[in-house]
């Protein structure tokens, strides 16, 4: 009975995003296996926005990974056991967050295709679907949520994953809320809608390619004249961050709920801790 | 034409490291997307049209036999002859009997992907006959003996400095001794000489952007008028197109026209859209005496009913390629065969097999920028990931993929190994990148750390780990 119990409840809610009808209070975070690998914090903003907004936040403990290196290397098999594990791990919840707009939209978008021999298996797989959200589009579009209490003295510029954009329509909700960030100024790419070069897997099977496309994206936003670049996917940002160190630029790099929850502080991706030896 | 895709790697190496071509691409990742952004803007029902296309192209594809024989019950009846080609072998060999016995030395040639598939003008020299490329563009990579690197801007990899020096080389014998500096000069220039070949050639070849079951026409687009010289002035013309242009009406036409020209090149319409529709009929002042429709097939028809059907649909607008930032960093020759960008990562393995073209559907980041422009909405990443799953399953995956791949898939079913394995690689990553907060070089991550840093996660675990002492 609970996940069409959670359906109606999310359809009651993406009548009246902000209005009085109930809201998703129990939320699972899907953390993604870079953030848990590499930047544990981005996963505690997710948390901290989550629970500002009225929700109790999870942390399914059988979660691994969405499967996307199996899926888009071809390997079906894998990527379909792996979407069991995943459906299998947020059953029950009332929705399933991420802070990646790849991982989001692997759940969201292409889960249920794995298992169109399957009625039963593709019917979990939309039921997941249809529970499952990018952390800003989740914040604004269905939480209602308009303003944060943070403060970030900087000019920021977003870069939109191609993911979170094209699959999942992760635009203005981002820059929605940055505006609500005191001290916080905003100054856009020419391009900021065409891809990093990360790609998963394809930014070190095709390295060469996959510099060439970086290394136009770090001028423009050294163009833009900001001094932090934000984003919704860590891969991106691990991809641009490297460009951008191995390029001797200053520009600070961080996904954008740590600034929007008022971790804007923390040392930046690929910066040492201060304090420490170096 | 040779195909060199499987060499991708290398042809990827020479086009970043070629100034003038890097040169040539900056200028076209900004012009193509901002004339069609416009184009799209100023339109309202832009983005129904591209529904409606799409629609149009899956019905006449899911009725493909019946709008074929259609097509050429009318084409008998207008007084022109169609002839059908199951392999690129057929379709020369037909059109190189229509050249011999018209007892034709030069034949006038409108751009044509269909063409350069076939590898026909090679096929025609080789049985003494002259090709002779009209398409500006076209006509350039003539004179240069190279591939073209678009398919609707075939020259679009060279400079206009590049130009000059082709014009100048191979002009000079006509009396043309001066080079030129100034684009409207080199224009004015290749007119000239093309004019006097145009009034020289016995058949006029063109291709087809539609041919329109209803009436019998072909249709064609150009922004040069030289098709229209292609097919009036010879005694005969050859109209080469393959099976899935083959649309309902004129009415499917004129939808699929307006989405066509903005997607392509921005604009409202293309400066020439002819209809042709048979051979000159009495009374006429001009046109062919001869009309032949050569349809080719070369395996597309296989297409059909699989996963891959979609890709039938694409109008050749080139605005996959336009948008495509792995296209916008090496250009259109690196992708080794007629059709580069998103269409080629597809349609190319099709054509000349997986285990030749194998790389180009892998050499995608799935941005989805290409599907986001595509007037006829293909889902060209899916289509790639296809392939991705078939070049799988037929093991012509890397070794060192499938190795890493199945190492990973072992791990990440696991998810109590999981948890001790990332604890331990978060620890070490941590500790030795501590002092600089990322890595400049790391053992069995090069294809990384070659051109970029590997940044460091900070002290403290995992975010798992963190999370379970925080709740305990």
């Amino acid at each position: 009975m609970r996940p069409i119990f959670a359906a109606a409840i999310l359809a009651a809610v993406s009548q009246s995003p902000s209005g009085t009808s109930p809201r998703p209070r129990r939320v699972a975070l899907f953390v993604t296996c870079l953030v848990d690998l590499f930047r544990p914090s981005i996963g505690f903003a997710a948390v901290k926005l989550l629970e500002d907004a009225g929700c109790t936040v999870e942390v399914p403990p059988l979660q691994v990974c969405c499967g996307q290196p199996a899926y888009n290397s071809g390997d079906r098999q894998t990527t379909r056991a792996i979407a069991v594990q995943v459906i299998n791990a947020f059953d029950g919840y009332d929705a399933v967050v991420a802070p990646s707009g790849s991982c989001g939209g692997m759940l969201s978008h292409h889960y249920p295709g794995l298992f169109d021999d399957d009625p039963a298996m593709k019917a979990r797989a939309e039921n997941l679907a249809g529970r499952s959200y990018e952390l800003m589009a989740f914040l604004v579009d269905v939480l209602g949520v308009e303003t944060v209490t943070a403060r970030y003295d900087g000019a920021v510029t977003y870069h939109d994953a191609c993911s979170g954009l094209r699959e999942l329509g992760v635009k203005q909700q981002p820059r929605r809320l940055l505006a609500a960030v005191k001290g916080l100024s905003v100054r856009e790419m020419k391009t900021p809608e065409v891809c990093c070069g990360f790609g998963g897997t394809f930014c070190v099977k095709y390295p060469e390619i996959s510099n060439a496309m970086v290394g136009e994206k770090s001028a423009d936003i050294a163009g833009s004249g900001a001094d932090t670049l934000l984003a919704g996917d860590l891969g991106c940002l691990m991809n641009m961050a490297g460009k951008l160190q191995r390029e001797g630029s200053q520009v600070r790099v961080r996904h954008v709920a740590e600034v929007l929850a008022g971790m804007g502080d923390l040392p930046a991706i690929g910066e040492p801790e201060r304090g420490g030896p170096g | 034409m040779e195909s060199t895709a499987r060499d991708f790697n290398n042809n990827v190496d020479h086009a970043l490291a070629d100034p003038n071509l890097q040169d040539s691409l900056s200028k076209l990742k900004v012009g193509f997307s901002e004339r069609r952004r416009q184009a799209a803007e100023r339109l309202p029902e832009f983005e129904a049209l591209r529904d409606r296309a799409r629609d149009i192209k899956n019905h006449a594809l899911a009725n493909l036999d019946f709008y074929l024989e259609e097509f050429e019950r009318k084409v008998l009846a207008l007084g022109g002859h169609v002839h059908w080609a199951p392999t690129a072998a057929d379709a020369r060999r037909i059109i190189g009997e229509l050249c011999q016995s018209m007892g034709a030395r030069t034949v006038a040639k409108s751009k044509s992907m269909v063409a350069e598939e076939i590898a026909l003008n090679e096929h025609l020299e080789a049985i003494g006959i002259a090709p002779i490329e009209t398409d500006l563009g076209e006509y350039i990579i003539q004179l240069r003996r190279e591939p073209p690197s678009h398919i609707i801007a075939p020259a679009v990899h060279l400079t206009k400095d590049q130009v000059a020096d082709t014009f100048l080389e191979h002009h000079a014998k006509l009396g043309f001794t001066k080079r030129l500096t100034e684009r409207n000069d080199l224009v004015a220039e290749a007119r000239y000489v093309l004019r006097q070949k145009f009034l020289d050639a016995d058949v006029g070849l063109t291709g087809a952007n539609f041919l329109v079951a209803e009436t019998g026409s072909s249709m064609l687009i150009t922004n040069e008028g030289n098709a229209d010289l292609s097919n009036t002035l010879p005694r005969m013309h050859i109209v080469l197109a393959s099976i899935e242009k083959v649309i309902p009406t004129l009415e499917d036409a004129a939808v699929l026209l307006r989405v066509l020209a903005r997607s392509a090149t921005g604009q409202e319409s293309s400066a020439y859209t002819t209809f042709n529709t048979g051979p000159r009929r009495a009374g006429d002042l001009d046109g062919p005496e001869h009309y032949h429709v050569v349809i080719l097939d070369n395996g597309r028809s296989s297409v059909l009913g699989t996963e891959m059907q979609d890709i039938l649909r694409c109008i050749r607008c080139g605005a996959c390629m336009n948008h495509c930032p792995v296209y916008g960093a090496i250009g259109g020759h690196a992708y080794g065969w007629v059709y580069p960008g998103p269409l080629g990562a597809v349609l190319t393995p099709q054509l000349i097999g997986v285990e030749e073209a194998g790389n180009l559907p892998n050499a995608s980041t799935f941005c989805g920028r290409c599907e986001s422009v595509c007037p006829v909405r293909i889902p060209l990443p899916k289509l790639m990931r296809h392939w991705r799953e078939r070049e799988f399953e037929r093991h012509l995956t890397p070794g060192a993929v499938r190795h890493g791949l199945a190492l990973w898939s072992f791990v990440a079913r696991r998810p109590a190994l999981y948890r001790r394995l990332t604890a331990l690689a978060n620890r070490v990553l941590a500790l030795f990148g501590r002092a600089e907060g990322r890595y400049r070089a790391m053992p069995l991550a090069g294809g990384w750390t070659r051109f970029r840093d590997l940044p460091a996660p900070p002290a403290g675990g995992t975010f798992h780990a963190q999370w379970k002492k925080r709740r305990a």
